[in-house]
């Protein structure tokens, strides 16, 4: 039961249980739903974008442990970051969780994300790790201040 | 005392009535081990797992019966034909049709359901006409009325349901009303287990000569079904979840609605003589068959029916009942666990959430135990938004799960509630 440990961790069960930034934040300029159809995981993340730096970043939704306490690292991982660097991040996120980056042995930004590694071994929950991922780029994406339409997970399957 | 004798009276009398071992033997999969442990597979609402006469039934048609149907005059396509149609009767008599003619081959319940919408829909359902259907419907019994509806201006109407997961009945029989032109109701829920009172169904909608259409998909493998008794006007269903391989349904129709139903699909095999001009289609049931079938999967669902019918769904509906019971009694004895459907006549389904733990978290656990189980939404999305709940853990019983089996599930549950503590 090795693999259970690795993916359920004691820092991403805490994470789920009390998730950081886990507000509506008044002071957002950008608001972006995003949705997974397959297992009903819906996150709304709350963005204030101060030319190309992420100033604050809260969340708010429903979803499995996974999911949860990905958006909650997440958020506290690109806060004060530029657009650029949250990108980044993401494309490393999102290629450690398929597998596709060695997090350990290979050069990244992951930092305390690297946790979620673990994911690459549960192909089932892939979407529920990098779906708050998937928002922020659409948030950030958003051209000035506006809610934008509701991303899917699906997409991904265009990307991939 | 006396208790304990009855009730080792009583598994006697289960194992004597039902050997569900030799019934595992039937099925080479369940042998599997997954993950260093055995294979609980608890997921047969999703698709049920296949005994080895009807793997063998198929490779037995593509080594020694493979041709196409309906055309040569050679042996092997005569040998293909006769298989394709006996088929075809024993699914007749297997949900007891007056004639053959009355079983259309489609993909599954799905293509049945959009059959009956797009054909009899588009010919009797008008502006301002109205179709019923429940709200405990998968969405392959929402969406192609919504289509229908969207095309035609006509409305849908939802029966709604009680927090048991149970119809209103009084509720039904007030929406109907002449601009009714359908109801199309689950024979069993899917996401809840309900077995819907159908046949009192069929008789308020009959009494104002409205037709009936049941989803039969969870329905045909675990219950005797007999659509005379019944008397819908439509049955659909699928292959895969009773047995046989995935591709291959049944839509059932009542002779005098199929004769009076346009083709949907045009093609070869619907049309007895193309002109430029004009053509002339099929008799039934070709006529709503264009195109070469899916014959493996006739002749695999033949084999299911008889491998069923062998078995004997009496006897099915019998165990799988008091599997269900064990079920409902173990799982939600487990403090924090909610079952979620909790009508009095349910069958093979155990919906359920535990604590605040999220069913896919519960899922990937019992997966590492080697249990199979469906997390998530189960294609009935309003079901889920009515006991507001944003997905349920749901285990489905075959005849072929035991009660160790249940207990196995049981301890993966209490596993993750160790790891959610």
């Amino acid at each position: 039961m090795a693999e259970l440990n690795e993916l359920y961790q004691q820092v991403i069960l805490d994470h789920n249980k009390k998730p950081r930034n886990f507000k509506r934040l008044e002071t957002a300029n950008r608001e972006q739903e995003g949705y997974n159809p397959l297992c009903g995981d819906q996150i709304t993340l709350y963005l204030q974008m101060d030319g190309d730096l992420i100033k604050d970043v809260g969340f708010q939704g429903s979803g499995c442990a996974i999911s949860k306490a990905s958006a909650s690292m997440m958020t506290a991982a690109v806060k004060g970051k530029t657009k650029e660097e949250a990108e980044m991040m993401f494309d490393e996120f999102h290629r450690m969780v398929k597998g596709d980056l060695d997090a350990e042995t290979e050069q990244n930004h992951l930092g305390r994300l690297k946790i979620f590694a673990g994911v690459r071994e549960y192909p089932a929950r892939v979407k529920c790790a990098s779906l708050s991922w998937h928002t922020l780029r659409a948030a950030i994406e958003q051209k000035g201040e506006s809610r934008g339409e509701s991303i899917t997970t699906e997409d991904e399957h265009r990307q991939d | 005392m006396q208790a304990a004798l009855e009730e080792v009276n009583a598994q006697e009398k289960l194992t004597t009535r039902f050997d569900v071992d030799r019934i595992r033997g039937d099925f080479p999969i369940l042998k599997q081990r997954v993950h260093g442990r055995p294979l609980v597979y608890l997921d047969s609402a999703a698709t049920s797992q296949k005994p080895q006469v009807v793997i063998d039934a198929i490779t037995n048609y593509y080594a020694t019966q493979n041709a196409n149907v309906h055309r040569g005059v050679h042996y092997l396509s005569q040998l293909a034909t006769r298989e394709y149609e006996d088929a075809r009767v024993r699914i007749q008599r297997f949900i007891n049709a007056a004639e053959t003619h009355e079983i259309i081959y489609t993909r599954g319940a799905t293509e049945s359901i959009n059959l009956v919408a797009q054909s009899y829909g588009r010919k009797f359902v008008h502006e301002g006409d109205e179709i019923i259907i429940s709200a405990m419907e998968h969405h392959s019994n929402i969406v192609p009325w919504q289509m229908l509806c969207d095309g035609q201006r006509a409305k849908l109407r939802v029966i709604p349901i009680d927090d048991n997961g149970e119809l209103l009945i009084e509720e039904f029989a007030r929406m109907l009303n002449r601009r009714v032109k359908m109801v199309a109701v689950t024979h069993i829920s899917n996401a809840l287990g309900t077995i819907n009172p159908v046949k009192r169904i069929i008789e308020l909608a009959h009494s104002q000569d409205i037709p009936v259409l049941l989803d039969g998909a969870q329905a045909a493998p675990h219950l005797k079904v007999d659509v005379r008794d019944l008397d819908c006007d439509f049955y659909a269903f699928s292959g895969h979840k009773m047995c046989g391989p995935t591709g291959i349904g049944v839509l059932y129709g009542k002779s005098h609605w199929l004769e009076s139903m346009p083709p949907v699909m045009g093609g070869g095999d619907m049309i007895s003589s193309v002109t430029f001009e004009k053509t002339t289609y099929n008799t039934l049931p070709y006529k709503f068959e264009a195109g070469t079938p899916n014959i493996e999967g006739a002749v695999g669902l033949g084999a299911a029916v008889d491998y069923l019918n062998g078995v004997g769904l009496d006897r099915i509906a019998t165990y799988e009942h008091e599997l269900l019971d064990y079920a409902t009694e173990v799982i939600g004895a487990i403090p924090g666990v909610k079952i979620i459907g909790t009508a009095r006549e349910k069958a093979s389904v155990l919906s359920f959430t535990v604590e605040d733990i999220h069913p896919h978290d519960i899922g990937t656990i019992l997966d590492q135990e080697g249990i199979a189980v469906r997390a998530g939404h189960h294609c009935a999305q309003p079901v889920m938004k009515r006991f507001d709940v944003p997905a349920t853990a749901r285990a489905s019983l075959a005849f072929y799960n035991t009660k160790e089996e249940i207990d196995a599930m049981a301890a993966g549950i209490q596993k993750a509630i160790e790891v959610f503590a």
